[in-house]
């Protein structure tokens, strides 16, 4: 039998066909479903969430009043400390850990080689690997006496505390994607300015930062979302109480730490149950919005 | 003596024995090389014989690859030892400007770009809005820039076309009046319009700046120096006048060379 008598079966579907289909459709269905599950997690929250808004809700007492009293009769469903809350210590955190972040980012991505470099950004994944009720726990037991022992306060639970570690936890992520910002900056540039005759810090300074300040500002918006969305760490560390703060040292409470602490205890359906579920739109869409701002300003980079 | 110390005063930079390392690869052999002031001199030679080390040795931007680059021998720019311990490199680029292959201006404005050197070796004094604006256009007429970009000057200027880059990469280094500019085949990455536009601003600059640039086009090696050096694996072959070495070349090699007979 010669060559050109064989048969040849070009449509067969061996063992690798229905292997490649297979794992083509797994993966479809995991994507798949991903989204499913968000928008499911969203219709349900706003499905809770609207029984409020359009029933019992009163928009201007919501927003501007600073009691939250689900519990007394009458109740009052007033956010503004919780806002307070969650602002004041978010801000500190930011205050803490922008410059602590890009100075590590900076000191990662541009001074540091070789195995400094690698131990450096493993220990950052690392802090980035804490879980978040550790955090809470080193708020309780470490930063709350030595709050109470160093300025002399009754207690040491508070915007303070609460900063510290919250900033200490937006600080992983932010160090992160700050390096890829300055990482992405190509080197002809630096080349370019030091053979203008520019220092380490003038390359730094004039040509690396201005050219990444658009993934720097993606960096800080998303170590914001970190620090807003945290639960937690915040319950176990702000204190918890409602409060309009005038000081550091006081106690706030934060809007996703009421949701945690709260959501148990209201009766499922009720007027409280559901006022929690509008915190969560409230939460969802905040961050949703920051996120989405970050998204721009990394994809603003492309034009101009 | 008295002689080489004449001679030594007209030398623009004076490269004696240098050998370099890249780890344990050698890519310089015992370099010499003398330029002129305000002479332009060609660097030619066969793909990695090592004319960009060379050119990168004269400003030190090879120490950007730290202890992994190791350089023997002295070089002399303006009869100051470059090499030596105490050598600052901000001050020898000053001195030393540098034109790459690929334009790179800074992601800033056209006007920024000129200023960046201007900007980082000023000392102390205080210019103003209208001296800055002068400088910015001396600089941009010297490489008959002006004209394209005086209505643009806050355009980003990595949106300049190629060969505006690469003149604003001249003009930039202007300001701080360099005596040496190194060009490491600044038109490589030009059409053929822009590189005879380049050319011809390269030979204006002739005798205001000494000129040492890389070249693997023997056309333009031949339009546009006045002395032409000849590497081959790391080592100086043969250097001459122009004209001499293309028509009466010493070493067979280079006689090889310029006959297309490498690639
Ligand atoms: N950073 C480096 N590390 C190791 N070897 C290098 C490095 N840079 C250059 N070399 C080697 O040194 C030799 C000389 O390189 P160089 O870039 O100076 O050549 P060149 O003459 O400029 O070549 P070309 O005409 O292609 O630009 C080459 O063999 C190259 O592979
Ligand atoms: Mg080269």
């Amino acid at each position: 039998m010669t060559n050109i008598d064989r048969t040849v079966d070009l449509d067969r579907r061996g063992r690798d066909w229905y292997i490649d289909k297979a794992v083509s459709w797994l993966v479809f269905v995991g994507g798949a479903s991903a989204i499913v599950l968000i928008l499911g997690i969203f219709a349900f929250v706003t499905k809770e969430g609207l029984g409020f808004i359009l029933g019992p809700m009163n928009f201007v007492e919501f927003f501007t009043n600073p009691a939250w009293r689900p519990t007394s009769r009458p109740p009052t469903y007033g956010i503004l400390a919780l806002m307070a809350g969650t602002a004041s210590v978010t801000g500190l955190a930011m205050l803490i850990s922008v410059p602590f972040s890009l100075g590590a980012a900076i000191y990662i991505g541009e001074f540091a080689t070789g195995k400094v470099r690698e131990t450096l950004k493993v220990l950052v994944e690392l802090l980035a690997a804490i879980p978040s009720v550790v955090w809470g726990f080193i708020g309780l037991s470490i930063m709350n006496p030595l709050i109470i022992r160093v300025f002399n306060v009754p207690l040491g639970l508070g915007i303070l505390n609460s900063g510290i570690i919250l900033g200490l936890m937006a600080a992983p992520i932010m160090t992160t994607i700050a390096e890829d910002a300055l990482k992405a900056v190509p080197d002809s540039y630096r080349e370019a300015a030091e053979a203008m005759g520019a220092s380490r810090w003038q390359v730094i300074l004039k040509v690396v930062l201005p050219a990444a300040k658009h993934g720097l500002m993606a960096a800080v918006l998303l170590g914001v979302g970190r620090g807003f969305g945290e639960t937690m760490a915040v319950l176990m560390s702000s204190g918890h109480s409602i409060n309009l703060p005038t000081s550091p040292f006081d106690s706030v409470r934060a809007l996703t730490a009421t949701i945690a602490a709260e959501l148990g205890e209201a009766p499922g359906g009720s007027d409280h149950f559901r006022a929690l579920f509008t915190i969560g739109i409230l939460l969802f869409l905040v961050t949703f919005a920051i996120n989405l701002t970050a998204d721009i300003v990394v994809r603003g980079k492309g034009k101009r | 003596m008295a002689d080489a110390t004449t001679a030594a005063k007209d030398l623009a930079i004076d490269v004696r024995g240098v050998s370099l390392w890249y780890g344990t690869f050698q890519a310089l052999y015992e370099v010499n090389l003398e330029v002129k002031r305000g002479s332009i001199t060609a660097l030619i030679g066969p793909s990695g014989c090592g004319k960009s080390t060379l050119l990168r040795s004269v400003n030190r931007i090879n120490e950007r690859l730290g202890s992994y680059v190791r350089t023997t021998g002295s070089i002399h720019v303006l009869q100051h030892d470059v090499l030596a311990e105490d050598v600052e490199p901000a001050r020898l680029r000053k001195e030393v400007g540098m034109v790459f292959q690929r334009p790179n201006p800074l992601p800033l404005s056209v006007r920024d770009n000129v200023l960046f050197a201007h900007k980082l070796h000023r000392t102390g004094q205080r210019y103003t809005r209208a001296q800055e604006d002068g400088i910015v256009e001396e600089a941009l007429s010297t490489v008959l820039l002006w004209d394209e970009v005086k209505d643009d000057l806050d355009r980003k200027a990595t949106t300049l076309s190629l060969e505006a880059q690469q003149k604003l990469c001249i003009a930039r280094l202007l300001p701080v009046k360099p005596s040496v500019i190194l060009m490491d085949e600044p038109t490589s990455a030009l059409d053929p319009a822009a590189t005879e536009a380049l050319e011809e601003l390269i030979w204006e600059l002739r005798g205001d700046y000494t000129i040492l640039i890389v070249t693997h086009n023997m056309a333009q090696a031949r339009r546009a120096s006045e002395e032409t050096a000849f590497m081959l694996l790391g080592r100086m072959v043969e250097h001459g006048p122009t004209e001499e070495l293309f028509l009466r070349p010493h070493d067979q090699q280079t006689a090889d060379y310029i006959e297309g007979r490498y690639g």
